[in-house]
């Protein structure tokens, strides 16, 4: 079986505040294969960034992570000191940020600022550096790559500048990219542009990608597996297709505002009522229940429901059944 | 950016005529000048001859235009209680001013930088909060007070520097320099410090509040994410990104240094610029006071312009999109 570049266990990071502590990620668990993007998919204020944070080891204070593992290449990172850390960081393990605009230095041209990485992270002389940031350049789809080396940010157009984030992330070779919102500051029309590259990146380096969106649109799109956030807790976690043609938590069939229920006569969930509960006043039980239509007792009280790992995938005590909704028509 | 440039020069060009008429109207307005000059015996026949020979008999606007005339040519006429041309006595002077500005502005630069990255990066411990009190106390203390309790530490109680005056000074043809004598460096050291003291603590808390904001931007973020060391991102991202506004306040600050000297020349009898006008006021000389007057004020729109063109140099986004909006 081929080994997860990327495995994370029973994840959990807290932030202490005056009023109590605060969960912004609760016992969340996933691998991530090599060429694999798994979608992470939740509203706003779901975790996803404070998971992917946490992976990469850039957790801001006071949050961090209080138990869990998170193993790269069957190795433990997240107890590594910060400067063991910082090898890792653009080496192994790559980021690319949502805004394109703000994400590279103004002041450093684009040559400048990808030759001082790849001479971080690689043995290499500076001419050679120079030559691998032309060849990251062209790689990402950047024209004229020799001459538009020299140039600043500034110079480039936002879908541009996206692509020199990617080059930059992917320059010294990391097996595993965390892309948070990578298209959520673009034009529509080069969303999909971006997320054509990444994914022929993901398959021709057999890089790990873990695409952070809130928009099921990319995930149906880019993602071979989706992982679905709520309050800090994984909700359901499974296949692209599976997931979107049949939800099993009510929280992502709500979230899709999708359809296969509809026709049995149910009440369309376009939109869910209410919004995410504040991590300070999460209900007690699924934090869930209080907008979810199916909610029984058992919800509201005791423990809270399954956690969504390979074996449960939806983290519900009275997961959809699709199936049976269908045959019994 | 020509064009950018040349519109600068010329809205310089308005404040200096702004400040040319108000030096000029201190002629009009304060006093008579023929009084001064002129003893307490003069017929009317002295006192006319005078008002001719000083063009004080033409119309105002005649009178104004020869003023910038003869003033942009660094001709400010003689000086009332001297009677020597004014031009010569400020060139004499202005020696000692500029090497004393020149060296707190250095010190403040150098100190307010280097202090400001320190308690930027190192946000907690005992040190830096002391530093950030300490520039507190820099702030509020008013100059001439500084200038005493160095004089009192280090000239009266320790003996180790000289209270006033430049110490030895070299004629370098028409430039007297201190620096090269050790008592015109000594001499220096605590005029400079007490003039550089207010400076370099505001750069200081400049630099720092500039440094924090940059540090929390996204490619500072983005720069941690890519594994650069945290020397890289601290002064190679964010030093330089910090700078580009410092550079515009400190550039200006070396013209309020000048200004400021006034205090400090008079605490430390510093034979500069300052001292002269503060000597000319209480004599009422005029022409001294408004060619000082036009001096700062040239100096200060000077500063300015190169202070924009050096903005210029470092952030490339101003050259491109000048240099296209340009032409
Ligand atoms: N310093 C902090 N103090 C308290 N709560 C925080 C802090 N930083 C983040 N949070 C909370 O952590 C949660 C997770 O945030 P984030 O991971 O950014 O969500 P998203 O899924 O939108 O990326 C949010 O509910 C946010 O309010
Ligand atoms: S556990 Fe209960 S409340 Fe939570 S999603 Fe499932 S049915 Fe709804
Ligand atoms: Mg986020």
């Amino acid at each position: 079986m081929v080994q997860p570049v990327l495995s994370i266990k029973s994840l959990v990071v807290e932030i202490p505040t005056r009023k109590g502590v605060l969960r912004p990620v609760d016992q969340v668990s996933y691998d991530i294969f090599p060429g694999e993007i798994l979608g992470i998919v939740g509203e706003s204020g779901a975790g996803k960034s404070m998971t992917g944070n946490a992976v990469i080891g850039l957790l801001e204070r006071p949050a961090r992570i209080v138990s869990g593992n998170v193993l790269l290449s069957g190795n433990p990172i997240h107890n590594l000191s910060a400067s063991e850390f910082r090898k890792i960081r653009g080496k192994k393990i790559g980021m690319i940020f949502q805004d394109p605009l703000t994400s590279l230095n103004p002041l450093l041209t684009v040559g400048e600022q990808l030759v001082e990485t790849i001479i971080e992270h690689l043995a290499v002389s500076k001419k050679e550096a120079q030559e691998r940031a032309i060849a990251a350049l062209e790689e990402v789809g950047i024209p004229a790559a020799r001459e538009r080396i020299g140039s600043y940010p500034h110079e480039f157009s936002g879908g541009m500048r996206q692509r020199v984030v990617i080059a930059l992330a992917l320059c010294a070779e990391p097996d595993f990219v965390i892309a948070d919102e990578p298209t959520t500051a673009l034009d529509v029309s080069v969303q999909a542009q971006i997320i054509a590259l990444l994914k022929r990146l993901c398959r021709e380096r057999g890089v790990g990608v873990m695409l952070v969106t809130h928009d099921m649109g990319v995930i149906a799109e880019a993602a071979d597996r989706v992982a679905v956030m709520y309050a800090g807790r994984l909700a359901e976690l499974g296949a692209v297709r599976d997931v979107l043609t049949a939800p099993k938590h009510p929280y992502t069939y709500g979230l899709m505002g999708s359809t296969p229920l509809a026709s049995r006569g149910l009440k369309r969930l376009k939109q869910i009522p209410g919004s995410m509960p504040r991590l300070g006043a999460l209900p007690e039980g699924c934090a869930f229940s209080p907008r979810c239509d199916f909610a029984q007792e058992v919800c509201k009280t005791g423990s809270s429901p399954f956690i969504a790992d390979e074996d449960a995938q939806a983290a519900c005590w009275f997961p959809l059944q699709h199936t049976k909704l269908r045959s019994s028509k | 950016m020509l064009a950018y440039i040349l519109r600068r020069i010329f809205q310089s060009l308005i404040v200096l005529l702004a400040v040319g008429f108000v030096a000029f109207a201190m002629f009009s307005f304060v006093g008579d000048p023929v009084d001064n000059m002129l003893g307490q015996e003069r017929t009317q026949a002295d006192i006319e001859r005078l008002r001719e020979q000083l063009g004080l008999d033409q119309p105002f606007i005649v009178q104004y235009w020869r003023f910038l005339e003869q003033a942009a040519q660094g001709n400010f006429g003689l000086s009332y209680r001297q009677g020597r041309p004014v031009s010569e006595i400020i060139a004499e002077r202005l020696p000692a001013t500029v090497e004393l500005a020149l060296v707190s502005g250095f010190l403040a630069f150098i100190g307010g930088v280097g202090l400001g990255v320190f308690t930027a990066i190192r946000r907690h411990g005992l040190l830096p909060s002391f530093i950030m009190t300490a520039s507190l106390v820099g702030v509020s203390l008013p100059t001439f007070l500084i200038g005493i309790l160095l004089i009192y530490i280090f000239s009266v109680e320790l003996g180790w520097l000289p209270s006033f005056g430049r110490g030895e000074v070299v004629d370098l043809g028409g430039w007297t320099t201190g620096f090269l004598t050790a008592s015109g460096l000594k001499a220096l050291i605590l005029p400079a410090i007490t003039l550089g003291l207010y400076q370099m603590t505001l750069i200081m808390r400049l630099v720092r509040t500039e440094m924090l904001e940059v540090l929390r931007m996204d490619y500072i973020r983005f720069a941690r994410a890519r594994g650069l060391t945290e020397k890289t991102i601290n002064f190679r991202h964010a030093l330089k990104n910090t700078l580009v506004p410092v550079i515009t306040i400190t550039g200006l600050q070396l013209g309020s240094i000048i200004a400021f000297a006034i205090i400090t020349e008079t605490v430390f009898q510093w034979p500069g610029v300052g001292l002269l006008f503060i000597n000319a006021v209480q004599f009422v000389d005029i022409p001294v006071m408004a060619a000082y007057l036009m001096m700062i004020s040239v100096m200060f729109v000077g500063i300015n312009l190169i202070v924009d063109v050096l903005y210029f140099a470092i952030d490339p986004r101003l050259r491109i999109e000048r240099s296209v909006g340009g032409h």
